[in-house]
Parts: structure tokens; sequence; C-alpha cells
């Protein structure tokens, strides 16, 4: 197929709009824009927490103070994890590529609800400024982690309250944008596009549509619940008053473990969109990985009490909830192995988003196979709160969706402004970032087996030589993902102008001009074959005799 | 057709009535938390639960009741009403119905300052003396029928927007699923008050 859109019409980038500068852009409802507001916004959140982050290694480096005092230390893992999980991974893929590909894939000219798109955008920035604006409010940055455990966030006081009213607003932001996803899916895809014929990045967003209005409204009433606790003394988790703390455990994962599923699904879905097309050759097994995009959603909504063995819960229970933690490991191993089996016998074509997609497969599974060590109750008892844990949720949520969203972005960064970038310096960076990950998050597999807790600020030295090594990880990759934005900055300014298919793509965003028109399509197109139809490339049967 | 006319004049009630149904899912499950915060407490207190409920006015709770259902049917059939195309009967049933759910709310005034004058809310001394079962009871109690009431008034505020937009002629005798919409939305409160009002007024 060839662009469908006469040269004339503007791309949405330039085109004219009511308002004028900044304006054209924070009320518009093209969802292509409220991709890229979406990504300017949480990237400038993710490259905070980065700093953050690299701030607490330092002052890991060695035992006792380093850098910063205790207090200080509480409130930055407290705000890399509330920005890195609520303000970047959470809205990272879904709302980001979500929105600009979305109906570019199925073939529609805007989403379901455009409005309801641009106010979604406007909560997420609600609930990130007021995240922000906790940090400088009387009282000091809230220092409970990331999961606002009970008690601790009842008697603290530090401004729990504003950031728990961020993540409640937040959630909001992601209940909507999963709504409209699945209207979107459901009432718009083009004609001929049937279910199954689908891009795997669309189903993978639908699952993850799911989840997100199932699983948030649960967190919202539990955050919700802290805050009329801490404002008026209601007494639901205080157990002076009779309250349960073991309850907001199970309330907070009910979410938050399949919120984890949320941050996973479209980054498993980016994978299954770029293998094909540097494999050249048609994805192996489409409706297992669509089929298996569902199960994790459903499966991975059931095991949340895999956080809780240590807690108090019955044999039979954590039984249940261990072998449950099992089965969610099979449909994510099926992607696995068809992305492997897509590889065998490929013409692969080695390109800056295909190596990404490497990483991303060699940590996922790493990330995987030590979830699968977690979930078994007697491994789980000894590494329980550990740097163990540390490392595996950073091989899977980084090593899995950060790097799956860095593919991501130089896959589509041709299609979303119609640029090429420089494929030396991003080779280079992603050699770093690889490296330093590893370097940074393996060493915390071995401190977390010896007996490292999470979220200590100091430690026994025989601990020392594995934090040095993952502190001068951390300083790698730093410099690897600055090499990656500021490459891609450039070429924003610089780049060659890219061609409407620079990759050879088959899905339907590839057939509209780079950057692609306002209106998307000139006209709606009719599909008739898969999403990833590369069978001119392969070797028939015949000729391999 | 052109390109732009084409955007503007796409219209799908299907999907937009989706879109409401899955947002009312995702208010049920909103509320689903706490019912599961009640029935796990109601379990582990059952005699404090049933005798916290005896405070409750069963009266004033039964007249919520049937104001909010009455309320429901008013909505119902200023759908029916546009429909057929009788824009004034619509807004008026409309009217009638925010009156209901204002007349909903001045109970409720009543009826929570009345427990507040007796001594009877969160952190009062009077509720402190009490065993834990009876002040997780007036916790929720206050939490539940609070964020009912919330509810209600958001509903009020839905209402007054169709109200203004039948006035307008933008939901009209040919594209009424705002209304629906909101309609929905009104249905939703009162459903939640039907299960609220069994859970504190009647079991005890």
């Amino acid at each position: 197929m060839t662009s469908n859109v006469p040269a004339i019409e503007p791309d949405y980038l330039h085109a004219q709009t009511n308002s004028k500068g900044i304006g054209a852009w924070i009320f518009s409802t093209d969802h292509k824009r409220i991709g890229i507001l979406y990504m300017v916004s949480m990237l400038v959140f993710f490259l905070t927490a980065v700093v953050l982050g690299v701030l607490m290694r330092l002052e890991m480096l060695t035992p006792g103070k380093t850098i910063m005092q205790p207090q200080t230390y509480n409130t930055f893992f407290t705000l890399h994890g509330i920005m890195m999980i609520f303000l970047f991974i959470i809205p990272g893929l879904p709302a980001v590529f979500g929105n600009f590909l979305l109906p570019l894939m199925i073939g529609a000219k805007d989403v379901f609800f455009p409005r309801l798109n641009l106010l979604s955008w406007w909560l997420f920035i609600t609930g990130g400024l007021l995240a922000l604006v906790s940090l400088f409010l009387p009282g000091g940055p809230a220092d409970t982690g990331w999961t606002f455990y009970v008690p601790y966030s009842i008697r603290t006081t530090t401004n729990v309250i504003p950031a728990l009213f961020a993540a409640f607003i937040l959630g909001f932001s992601s209940i909507l944008t999963g709504l409209n996803f699945i209207t979107t899916i459901h009432r718009m895809r083009a004609p001929g596009m049937t279910w199954f014929k689908m891009p795997l990045f669309t189903w993978a967003l639908y699952s993850t549509a799911w989840i997100q209005i199932l699983a948030t409204p649960v967190i919202g009433i539990t955050l919700l619940l802290v805050v009329v606790e801490r404002l008026f003394g209601v007494g639901i988790f205080d157990p002076n008053l009779g309250g349960d703390p073991v309850l907001y455990q199970h309330l907070f994962w009910i979410y938050s473990h399949p919120a984890v599923y949320i941050m996973i699904l479209p980054g498993l879905g980016v994978v299954s969109e770029i293998l094909p097309v540097f494999a050249r050759r048609t994805i192996f097994g489409y409706k297992v990985i669509a089929y298996s995009s569902l199960a994790i959603a459903f499966i991975g909504s059931l095991v949340w009490a895999h956080h809780m063995f240590t807690v108090g819960m019955s044999n039979t229970g954590m039984f249940i909830f261990s072998l449950l933690t099992f089965l969610v490991s099979i449909p994510s191993a099926i992607k696995v192995f068809n992305w492997i089996a897509t590889l065998y016998k490929g013409s692969i074509k080695i390109e800056v988003p295909f190596l990404f997609v490497l990483s991303f497969i060699f940590q996922f599974s790493i990330g995987g196979l030590t979830g699968l060590m977690l979930g078994v109750l007697a491994v789980n008892i000894h590494v329980q709160d550990t740097y163990f844990v540390v490392g595996h949720f950073h091989y899977v949520m980084f090593g899995g969706t950060g790097f799956g969203l860095m593919a991501a972005m130089h896959f589509w960064f041709p299609k979303m402004f119609g640029k090429m970038f420089k494929k030396i310096p991003a080779i280079i960076g992603w050699l770093l970032m690889t490296l330093g990950f590893n370097m940074l998050y393996f060493p915390m597999f071995i401190l977390g087996y010896l007996g490292m807790p999470r979220r200590y600020y100091d430690y026994l030295p025989q601990y020392q030589s594995y934090h040095i090594i993952s502190t001068v990880g951390s300083w790698i990759l730093f410099i690897g993902i600055l090499i990656i934005f500021i490459n891609l900055l450039i070429s924003l300014k610089k780049g060659k102008k890219a061609s409407a298919n620079p990759w050879g793509g088959k899905t339907l965003e590839w057939t509209v001009a780079s950057p692609p028109p306002v209106e998307n399509f000139h006209e709606i197109p009719v599909v008739e074959k898969g999403p990833y139809d590369y069978s001119e490339y392969e070797i028939k049967p015949e000729s391999v005799k | 057709m052109t390109t732009a006319a084409a955007t503007h004049t796409y219209r799908d009630d299907v999907g937009s009535r989706m879109g409401m149904w899955l947002f009312l899912f995702t208010e049920l499950i909103l509320f689903g938390g706490l019912f599961i915060i009640y029935a796990v407490y109601r379990f582990k207190f059952p005699e404090q639960f049933s005798l916290a409920a005896r405070e409750l006015d069963t009266l004033i709770g039964t007249v919520n009741t049937i104001i909010l259902l009455t309320s429901s049917l008013t909505v119902a059939l200023s759908i029916t009403a546009i429909q057929q195309g009788k824009k004034h009967l619509s807004m008026m049933l409309i009217g009638m119905t925010i009156i209901f759910a204002l007349a909903f709310l001045v109970n409720k005034y009543f009826e929570w300052s009345h427990k507040i004058s007796i001594g009877i809310y969160p952190q009062s001394p009077e509720l402190l003396n009490k065993p834990p079962g009876e002040i997780l009871y007036f916790g929720l109690y206050y939490v539940m029928t609070g964020l009912h009431a919330l509810h209600v008034i958001i509903g009020m505020v839905v209402l007054v927007f169709s109200m203004v937009f039948i006035a307008k002629g933008k939901i009209n005798q040919q594209s009424y699923v705002k209304l629906e919409a909101g309609g929905l939305y009104w249905h939703l409160v009162d459903i939640i008050w039907i299960f609220l009002f069994p859970l504190f007024y009647l079991i005890s």
C-alpha cells in the first residue's frame, strides 16, 4: 500500500488551529497532539525520578552517611517510586503511544471521546503538579514509600495527603483513558479489520484498558480512605480504633498487582509489533499472543496476595496465591517463546529499535524467572523485602517496560516527527544502557540473597563491594539515557526527513505520511490482510528442498 | 462527504452508551471496595455491628429510599418524554428529579446533624468509649453515606446540565444519548443507595 494522503494536506504538527502558541497544544483534542503532550510531560517526570535514583545509589556507595540524611533518603525513595510508577510507567506506553497510535493502527480518525481524552491529560498534569507541590509544602515530602502502607502513612507528619490525592487523580486519568480505548477499539475499527486482524499492540492496549477500568477504582477508594482517616480520624485501617492494617495491604495490592500488568502489557505489545518488522517474518502464533495478553490481564488480577506471604495468611491462602502466581508465567512465557520462534529463519535487520527489543527479551526473562522464584513460598520468606525484590521488579519494570518504551520511541520516532535519528549515537546509548542496567540491578539479586533489606539507609560493610558495582552501573546507565535523549532531541531539529515507512512495517500507521496529517486518513482504509504479512520475504517450503 | 465534515458529523450512540456503562462499572467497583471492607468488619464484629445499627433511624432511611426510587422514575420518564419530542415535559421531569435529590440531601443533613449532636462522630469521646466494632460501624456509616451524598450532588449537577442542553436544543428528539447517560448515572446513585440502606438501617 502507498500513502493514501494527498501531499497538500497539512500534518498534525504544523496544522492551523483555533488557538495559538502553547494553547494549540494543551487545548487540542487531536489524539496525536495529546500523545505528544503526555510524552513531554512524562519524560520530565522520568528524568527527575532518574536523578533521584542516581542520588540514592550514590548514597549507598559507602555505609553510613555519604551525601544525605536518613530522612532525605526516605523521601527520595518515596518520590522515586511515586514518580516512576504513577507518572511514568503506568501512563508511559498506553497514554503516549496508545494515544498516538491506536487510532492510526485501527484506521480511525481519532479516539472515540476526543474531549474526554484531553481531560485525561489535564487530570494527569494536575496530579503530577500536585505531587510536585507536595515537595515544597511545610511538613516535607511524603516518606511512606510509594505503597503508603498504614499505619505509618496515617501517623507520619509529612505531606501524605497531597501525595495520596495526586495518586487518586492520576488514577482517574488512567480510568478515563482506559474506557476511551475500549470504546474506540470496539466501535471504530476500519472496515475489514476483524478482531484477529488487529495489530498486537492494540490487543495489548485492549487488555491493559480492562485492567485500568476494573482495578483502578479499588486503589482510588483505598487511598481516599487513608485521606479521610488522616483528615477526620475515621478509623477504618487504624488498629487503635478496631481497624485492620492488613486489609489496607489487601486492597492496595488488589489494584497494584494488576497495575504491574498495566505497566508491562503494552511493553509486550511493543515487542510483538517491532520484532516481525525487523525479522521480516510473519509473527509466530498471532492468536496465541493476542489471547495471552487477555490471560495475563485475567490471571494477573488474582495474584495480589503474593506480596503478603509474610504478613500473616492461612497456609491454604498462601498455597493458592503461590499457585496462581506460577500460572501468570505461562502466558508471559508463551509470548517470549513466540518471539524467539518469529526470529527463527527470519532475515534479521539490525536497527536500533530491534536492539532495544533484544535487551527487553533478555531482561524481561530474568525478571520473569526471578518472579517465579519469589512466587515459591520458601524462597519468598527468605528474600521478602530484600534487595532481591528490588532487583526483580526493576528487571521487569525498567528492563522490560523501560526498554520497551525506548524501543517504541525509536521505532515510532520517524512516524511521530517525520525525522530520522542518528544511528551511531543511538547504538552507543543502547549499549551503555544495557550494560549499565545489568551492572546496576544484577548485584541486587546477590545482595538480597545475602540478606540486605530494601529501603535501608545504612548497611553492614560486607555488602559494600556489591553496592559499589551497582552504583557504578547507575552512572553508566545514566550516561546512556542522556545520550539517547540528546540524540533524539538533536534529531528533532537536524534529522533527515523520514519517509512514510522507513522500517518496512505492515500495520496501518505506516500507510500515512510521516508525520501523519491531522485527520489521519484521507479515506478510511479497508483492511484485507493480517497486520504482519511478510510472506513475500519468507522462504517457501518448496525452495527449502 | 469532505474529511472535515466527516469528523463533525460522526455520531455513534451505541459507542457513547458503552463508554457510559464502562464508567458506571468503575463507580460500582469504587463502592465495591467499601462493601468489601464493610463485609470484613461485619464478619469480625457481628454483635457490635448490629448493636450500632439500632442507633440509626429506619424511618428517615425508608423515606430517603422512597424519594430516590421515585426520582429514578421521573428521570426515566423524562427520557421517554424527550423521545416523544415533549421538550417542556422532559425538562419539568428533570426538575422534579433535582427537587427529589435536594429533599434527599436535606433529610441526610438532619440525620447527620442529629448524630453529631448526640456526640457520635469520628474521634468524639462518646464514640471512642464504644467497642471497636461500633467505632468501625459509624466510621463506615459516615464514609459510605458521605461518598454516596457526594455522588448525589454530582448527579444533580449532571441533571442541571441536561436541562440546559434540552433548553438549548442540544438534546432533542433525534439525539438524546446525553440525557440517557445522565439518567444512567442517576440510576447508579439510586442503586448504590438500595445497597447501603439494608446494610446500615435494616440489618440489626
